[in-house]
């Protein structure tokens, strides 16, 4: 279990697919706590940041440095994908997964999918299999079995699209009890009302650079850059 | 038509008496072909996943190769067995030529390519839906194919009811390896083989469709355990 506080760097990172630049170069610092969104227009790069800080997308130069050794900090992040992928298992079997992996035992997985089901409001569907599930109800048990290990670290990939307003609302309360449990959560959205309601910093990009970062209150009430200010007033920005 | 009139009524005849010889025909044939299953199974099976979840340099040439050895013909298989199996080959020491265990080995050569290309097909599939998540959780190729085969596993049901089809159906290789030897190495499709040589079509048809029927049961029984077609799955 990791102890440390998870602080991340990224030193000139670039990221190249078929030669054409999709992100960077980035210079990074993310702290070791609280909520930040990530927030650009279609193309900008959001998706790709993630998956570099979770490292499952090679950099083409540069570095990503957790402030933990790299295979402690993998362990400790979890992500949710914005079409959740569900194993073709039940419910609980779902939950149970990640539990698994950790190699937990079996009296002890059972307690905390129990806790999660009912948390994550499935627990009257735990033995339906997962595919069968309403979109909300998928992305609910994708964030289940993402918190259920206990990350210290949560990604997220537009975890609300496509969803109706009382999915979304419900998964911004589990997003906001992870967070005030201590999980340091980074998650991209289009939604800017999303945003405002959860975000305590905001990283804007743009053609695969940080074009902004700032608090979550700054970065609303008084943008520096002009295409920053376009974004939130609605405009196309390129 | 009255030879396949004569044909069904040898093969009720037989079934209704239980004639000794054809229960003890049908056992080994049973016997040979689901040991040979089980065998190649648990080499085809974890391969045939590894193979659509791993990239690595001659990997296409690799699954080019799996696909050729569908085709091997067995003939070509029994006589390879048969030579490295015979008293002067390598493994002629251990005296298993003309047994039921050379059957085997005979009939796992030939249905392990089949198995393994038929799961790579059906993983490659499932690994492009699991990739990400399996990836993002951090899985060692072990628990990755763990999880492919036990989700994958109706599709993996084709692959063994393949290679079964494949075994049970089997003569060239194991006449070879196995000889035929009445009450030791006879089997279905060798017994036929017999009758129609000696001429006895009759036999030969009765025999030919309790092996049909044979692999049917099997079939639907592999479907009705595993429940496949269970309403309500997905």
């Amino acid at each position: 279990m990791v102890s440390a506080p998870m602080s991340v760097n990224l030193n000139d990172v670039v990221v190249k697919r078929r030669g054409k630049t999709v992100l960077g170069p980035l210079m990074l610092d993310l702290g070791a706590a609280g909520f930040t969104i990530v927030l650009g227009p279609n193309g900008a790069g959001k998706t790709t940041l993630l998956k570099v800080l979770h490292g499952v997308e090679r950099v083409s130069s540069g570095s990503v440095e957790w402030s933990i050794p790299a295979a402690e900090a993998r362990q400790a992040q979890a992500y949710v994908f914005q079409s959740p992928i569900m194993l073709r298992r039940s419910v609980r079997q779902n939950l149970a997964y990640p539990l698994q992996l950790l190699g937990q035992n079996k009296a002890e997985i059972a307690k905390h999918v129990d806790a999660w089901a009912e948390r994550i409001g499935l627990q009257h569907r735990l033995d339906l299999p997962a595919p069968r599930l309403s979109g909300g109800e998928r992305q609910k048990l994708a964030l289940g079995r993402a918190l259920i290990r206990k990350p210290h670290v949560l990604f997220l990939d537009e975890p609300c699209a496509n969803l109706d307003g009382r999915s979304t609302r419900e998964i911004e309360s589990l997003l906001q009890g992870a967070k005030d449990a201590g999980t340091r959560i980074i998650m991209t959205t289009h939604d800017l009302g999303q945003a405002r309601r959860l975000a305590d910093d905001v990283l804007f990009l743009l053609n695969g650079a940080v074009h902004e970062q700032a608090p979550a209150p700054t970065f609303f009430g008084n943008p520096r850059r002009p295409e920053t200010r376009a974004f939130l007033e609605g405009d196309i920005v390129e | 038509m009255n030879e396949i009139w004569a044909g069904l009524q040898a093969a009720f005849r037989l079934i209704v008496t239980l004639d000794p010889d054809l229960v003890e025909i049908t056992a080994r044939s049973l016997q040979v072909s689901l040991s040979a299953l089980v065998i190649a199974s648990a080499l085809a099976l974890p391969f045939g996943t590894w193979l659509a979840i791993r990239r690595f340099r001659y990997r296409r040439a690799a699954i080019a190769t799996l696909n050729a050895l569908m085709g091997l013909p067995p003939v070509v298989v029994g006589l390879i067995v048969y030579l490295l199996l015979s008293r002067s080959g390598p493994f002629g020491v251990m005296g298993l030529l003309f047994t039921p265990t050379a059957m085997i080995v005979a009939q796992v050569i030939i249905i392990t390519p089949l198995i393994a290309s038929i799961t790579h097909q059906a993983m490659r599939e499932l690994w492009a839906e699991y990739h990400d998540l399996l990836i993002s959780l951090n899985t060692t190729n072990r628990q990755r194919i763990k999880t492919l085969i036990w989700d994958g596993r109706r599709s993996l049901m084709t692959a063994t009811l393949a290679g079964f089809g494949r075994a049970i159906g089997e003569v060239g290789a194991i006449m070879i390896v196995g000889g035929n030897i009445d009450h030791a190495t006879r089997v279905l499709t060798t017994a036929i083989a017999l009758e129609t040589g000696k001429g006895d079509f009759a036999l030969a048809l009765g025999l030919g469709f309790v092996l049909i029927s044979l692999a049917l049961l099997v079939n639907i029984a592999i479907h009705v355990l595993s429940r496949t077609e269970r309403d309500g799955r997905w």
